[in-house]
């Protein structure tokens, strides 16, 4: 999207590492998108249909952002790189590819993501690669109220009717193996803190569990203990959902790549 | 006034423009208007922080309101065809997040423009994740301040729900990002 040229010359090793954190945010943008989207028409009430749709909204235009800052960095642009790209190539995390399932699924998923993403990109705006630094500065401000939808609805149903309460924790417990995966490290994470390009997985991993765990605690939701994380999508090892999911998103476009829309 | 103020708050690279010029295109961009809300201009919403020459182009930096926006190629087709229009062959609008586009840049006029198109002004945009400051806005019918936020998400991205207690009635709310 933007279409200035701002990115200041890169040492080759600091460019690997920024497209390595890109692709992660931007693969686990698109995705999530997706799947958030699939409850517009379909949401429990009227309000959280809107809601979903336009969090799903916020994070397809956060992707596009994050794959035009790949695109200035030699990567394909951002249309092909989104829908070209094979299960294996994507960089998502298994917890945005799963099946949206329930909406009690969903919106526990929604949590969590938007409580790791506020931490992420608040972090982000501090990244030496200043091209990245402004975007995040930029989606921070959005993303507080994904942050708002999550907290007010986890207090409501832990303080809500036992039904309520239950499914709600069921989905926690359900989600969080997966939750966790969101921080799983990769070959390039020494070289992100060595450069100063953004937070280390653990730090932020540390601050999403004190955070995001005192909204579960004071809603009086219980949060999972000696959970075994779920990694692999970092690395591009991914279950059957993602290859579905990406069955379904790109079959239009690759009908005609070079189609203009 | 304002078009000097906007000029040398925020610097990019480039040449400045003569001053006749920079008159022509303000004047210009000012008759843009974001599709979903027609009463507004780009300028009064605070998402042209500069112009200015590159080589032979005329370069419109814009910041996006929300990432998402799925009025912001209009937007910018209609940038490019009402500097044209001004007698600017060569024009180009580079998007831009530096400043990033928050609610507090939408200048007064702008504020009761929305006022005016029904939709309550956002107050002071806050950092932190505040429901209670989000939560306040006048009601744009009839101005009163005892109203309730019914949903942090509306028709539009940059639109929350708010209910007026006074004269019950539904009314929206340009959110403060």
């Amino acid at each position: 999207m933007p279409t200035e040229a701002v990115q200041p010359s890169v040492t080759p090793a600091v460019r690997s590492a920024v497209i390595d954190l890109l692709y992660r945010l931007a693969d686990d943008s698109v995705i999530l998108g997706h799947r958030n989207s699939e409850w517009t028409g379909l949401g429990p009430i009227l309000e959280e249909d809107i809601a979903f749709s336009s969090m799903a909204q916020d994070k397809l235009g956060h992707a596009q952002a994050l794959y035009t800052l790949l695109h200035e960095l030699g990567e394909p642009a951002p249309d092909a790189n989104a829908f070209l790209r094979t299960t294996e190539q994507y960089r998502c995390c298994e917890l945005v590819a799963l099946a949206r399932a329930d909406w009690a699924f969903s919106l526990v998923r929604q949590f969590f993501f938007s409580e790791a993403d506020r931490i992420r990109f608040e972090l982000l705006s501090q990244s030496a690669f200043e091209p990245l630094a402004q975007l995040a500065r930029k989606l921070h401000g959005e993303l507080k109220y994904h942050v708002m939808h999550g907290r007010m609805w986890m207090k409501r149903f832990g303080q809500g009717t036992a039904e309520g309460r239950e499914r709600i924790q069921t989905a926690i417990n359900a989600v969080y193996p997966h939750a966790l995966g969101m921080f799983e490290s990769t070959a390039q994470d020494e070289a992100i803190a060595a450069h100063r390009i953004g937070p280390s997985e653990s730090e932020m991993q540390d601050r999403w569990e004190n955070e995001g765990g005192t909204v579960l605690s004071d809603a009086g939701l219980t949060v999972p203990k000696n959970v075994k994380p779920v990694y692999g999508g970092r690395a591009g090892k991914h279950g059957p959902e993602l290859a579905a999911l990406l069955e379904s998103m790109q079959r239009v476009y690759r009908i005609d790549p070079n189609t203009q829309w | 006034m304002r078009l000097a103020e906007f000029h040398s708050r925020d610097h990019g690279p480039g040449d400045s423009l003569a001053q006749s010029d920079t008159a022509m295109i303000w004047a210009a961009l000012d008759t843009v208007t974001d599709p979903e809300i027609p009463v507004i201009s780009i300028v009064e919403m605070g998402m042209v922080p500069s112009v200015l020459v590159d080589g032979d182009a005329t370069v419109v930096r814009m910041t996006p309101t929300f990432a998402g926006c799925p009025a912001l190629d209009v937007i910018r087709q209609n940038i490019v065809a009402a500097v044209k229009n001004a007698g600017y062959e060569n024009v180009r609008v580079d998007v831009v997040f530096d400043p990033p586009w928050t609610s507090d840049r939408i200048t007064d006029v702008g504020r009761e423009k929305l006022k005016s198109f029904g939709l309550a002004p956002p107050g002071a945009a806050c950092g932190s994740i505040n429901e209670l400051r989000i939560a306040e806005a006048a009601c744009p019918l009839c101005d009163s301040t005892n109203t309730t936020l019914e949903s942090i998400f509306g028709p539009t991205l940059c639109r929350a729900i708010h209910y007026c207690n006074d004269c019950q009635q539904s009314f929206e709310q340009f959110k403060p990002v």
